[in-house]
């Protein structure tokens, strides 16, 4: 990994317009493969053979369509969820799934529909239980009208994907309900507008630190660099996560919970630029013996124009790989420091804060539904962790496999 | 060798010094103090608080009830005293020592007991199905959050009729003597905290162990043993897999700190009478030696893991000399 990887920058190569070089229709891998190689009639630049490398890796590819479904997903949340996130049904508190139906046995209806519920005790335990009555059923129609929104960029409106008719009583829930009756499904795709971003900020704000810091440390050396690695190495012998829950409990409890949601941003990305410094460092120690700066320095460019227009470039691949990397931390961070109630705070919401009420023995007993946003968080993670294996493999120039 | 020891023990107290003085910070700059919680009781004034203020020395200025207690660790080896249970912080955490460390332990030992027998497995059938499932098993457990394993875990011992979820032992044998019956009570519960802790670990270690093997399994020395006609298991057991597990030693060292400190969470959700729920007690009532005395034995944890890897590497291979 020492090795110097000096690519031209990775964007903006105009493809060659090669037979079968499109990913929808790539006549097998035989053709490809060739092409890494070399052996096409075209030589191919070294932004076409990351992307093949990367287009090989079938998970890596499913990875990121799943991320990128996610990112549609929580943008639209509002449109696609049959509720504001914040409205509560009192009389549906804790309620189960409602589950989406077409028939009950005896008849069978193209429209979707749900089931009425109704709330019961159970005489002997007072456990709360709902029955579902299976004669009286609602209707979920598309595009109905309901709360309320503004989706990022100004889009307003009030129209839903599907919702039950409002008017006749009826309530889809198809992730179940929060004690206070609020609606599973819509929170867990509003919560996941904060876990989706809190990776992206996060790391924006750990690569500028990192950048710079590491940039310094790597092209000045000296005495500068010494007492930059010192200090990295010391950040580095903290426990993460003992140090992120003391830094959170330093939040104070008035912020609002775009103010918290910065903070737990910033404390996430405090320990987490060191790795991305060592990297840079490291490799502006050696590019700065390449000819190619020796050469700019000798016409005189500026320090600043030599590190962002000539070693930075460079760098880019490792950058984008660790960046990739670094998103599963900040996600499980991020969902850590949430669940125990340290980190977002109400009315915002995240899949760590949903899972917090799942948090005990009887909520897993009797509403196991509220675990739901932790399958998120999985498939998240996983997605990401899929696609930066890929972009590792796919940035390596001796990868052949 | 002995020299280089010593100097980085040395080279530890420096950092010590600051990682305690960065802790510090970080809980002063937190809103509040021991005394806040009580502002909400009825039961008592605000004259009490203070005076429990003024009792306690947090009316002091920081960086004087900072010296105070680091004097009370270099002269009387004092880490200080708990508000909340009136009692040295150094003997409350010995005692839920004990438990962190089995915990760890068994956790370590799982992690590596399952993580190389299926590393070399998945490196020696490579491209196989299995490696394929194998492989992808282990993304998913590296993407699971131990918290949110421990909780689906405990769903399913649940729905499965188990009632051996959350703490060490069975309401019936907390207060009991050893007993064979009470050790297979633990074991029962144990399995629970031991996988969904070690889980990720584990599948960090599979990866690493597959891919340092497959490295090692296309070098030179491992063609040449296959050449002059060695049998396969002995290529594979006695070249290949011994340099392969070298480079893992490091994790090794740093896997004791990196369990006790990374499981806080889980220790939570499973309510283990280990270290974990006791430091985020004392963090929510800002009992701030304690909080303390947890991240300094933390943050030395990791320094003293860091040097024994670097010492176990330089044993395990005779190429790597420090000066």
């Amino acid at each position: 990994m020492s090795e110097t990887f000096t690519n031209p920058p990775v964007a903006n190569q105009p493809l060659p317009k090669i037979p079968g070089k499109m990913p929808g229709k790539t006549p097998g891998r035989n053709q490809n493969e060739a092409l890494l190689e070399g052996e096409g009639e075209v030589a191919l630049s070294q932004a076409q053979k990351i992307r093949l490398r990367f287009m090989r890796h079938k998970l890596g590819v499913v990875g990121g369509a799943i991320i990128v479904f996610l990112y549609v997903v929580v943008t639209l949340a509002p449109f696609l969820s049959p509720y504001g996130f914040e409205v509560q049904h009192p009389e549906y508190s804790l309620a189960p799934p409602t589950g989406i139906h077409f028939s009950n046995g005896k008849r069978f209806s193209l429209r979707p529909y749900t089931y009425s519920i109704t709330k019961a005790r159970d005489p002997i335990t007072l456990e709360l239980t709902y029955q579902v009555d299976r004669e009286k059923s609602y209707p979920i129609y598309f595009f109905v009208r309901g709360e309320k929104y503004d989706i990022i960029g100004g889009w307003k409106g009030n129209l839903h994907l599907f919702g039950a008719d409002r008017n006749s009583g009826g309530a889809v829930f198809l992730f179940g309900t929060d004690r206070f009756g609020r609606d599973l499904f819509t929170r867990t795709l509003i919560g996941g507008r904060v876990s989706m971003t809190v990776g992206v900020f996060g790391i924006l704000l750990s690569f500028i630190i990192g950048i710079l810091v590491g940039g310094v440390s790597g092209y000045y050396g000296g005495w500068m660099d010494n007492l930059i690695q010192r200090v990295i190495e010391l950040l580095r012998s903290f426990p993460r996560l003992p140090l992120w829950l003391a830094l959170s409990m330093v939040l104070p409890p008035q912020w609002s919970s775009v103010a918290v949601y910065f903070g737990v941003v910033t404390i996430l990305s405090l320990i987490d630029w060191t790795g991305l410094a060592r990297v840079i460092r490291g490799q502006f120690l050696s590019l700065r013996e390449k000819e190619f700066v020796q050469a700019a320095r000798a016409i005189g460019a500026s320090d600043a124009s030599i590190i962002l227009r000539h070693m930075l470039p460079n760098t880019m691949s490792y950058l984008i790989v660790s960046a990739t990397l670094s998103f599963p931390g900040m996600i499980i961070g991020e969902s850590s420091i949430s669940f125990l109630g340290l980190g977002i705070k109400e009315p915002m919401t995240s899949w760590g804060l949903l899972l917090k009420d799942a948090q005990s023995l009887e909520a897993l007993n009797l509403h196991p539904w509220l675990m739901i946003p932790g399958i998120f968080i999985i498939v998240a993670v996983l997605a990401f962790n899929f696609v930066g294996d890929a972009m590792r493999d796919a940035f390596d120039p001796y990868s052949k496999m | 060798m002995l020299r280089y020891i010593l100097q980085r023990f040395l080279y530890m107290i420096p950092m010590m010094v600051l990682i305690s003085i960065i802790c510090f910070a970080v809980i002063k700059l937190q809103p509040g103090d021991f005394g806040s919680q009580y502002f909400n009781n009825p039961r008592v004034s605000p004259e009490m608080v203070q005076q429990l203020r003024e009792r306690l020395g947090l009316n002091d200025p920081a960086y004087i009830q900072y010296l105070k207690w680091a004097k009370g660790i270099v002269t009387r080896g004092d880490f200080g005293y708990s508000f909340a249970y009136k009692r040295p912080v150094s003997d409350l955490i010995w005692e839920r020592m004990g438990w962190t460390v089995v915990v760890a332990t068994l956790t370590i030992v799982f992690s590596w007991l399952v993580a190389i027998p299926i590393g070399i497995y998945s490196a020696t059938h490579k491209y196989s199905i299995m490696d394929y499932l194998l492989t992808f098993l282990g993304f998913i457990g590296l993407s699971i959050p131990n918290f949110f394993l421990a909780l689906v875990l405990m769903y399913a011992v649940l729905k499965a009729g188990g009632t051996s979820v959350g703490g060490l032992f069975s309401q019936n044998f907390i207060e009991t003597p050893w007993s064979w019956a009470k050790f297979v009570d633990m074991l029962n519960h144990l399995w629970i905290p031991v996988i969904s802790i070690g889980l990720s670990g584990t599948a960090g270690l599979l990866r690493q162990m597959r891919g340092n093997l497959l490295d090692v399994l296309g070098a030179q020395y491992v063609v040449t043993a296959r050449a002059k006609g060695l049998k396969e298991s002995i290529v594979i057991y006695k070249h290949a897999v011994r340099n392969a597990i070298n480079p893992l030693i490091s994790i090794f060292g740093m896997q004791l700190p990196e369990v006790i400190s990374g499981t806080i969470i889980s220790a939570i959700v499973l309510n283990l009478p280990t270290i974990g729920p006791f430091f985020y007690d004392a963090l929510i009532t800002q009992d701030q030696y304690l909080v303390m005395t947890f991240l300094m034995l933390s943050a030395f944890m990791m320094l003293i893991g860091n040097l024994l890897a670097d010492i176990m590497l330089a044993w395990a291979d005779p190429r790597i000399r420090y000066q």
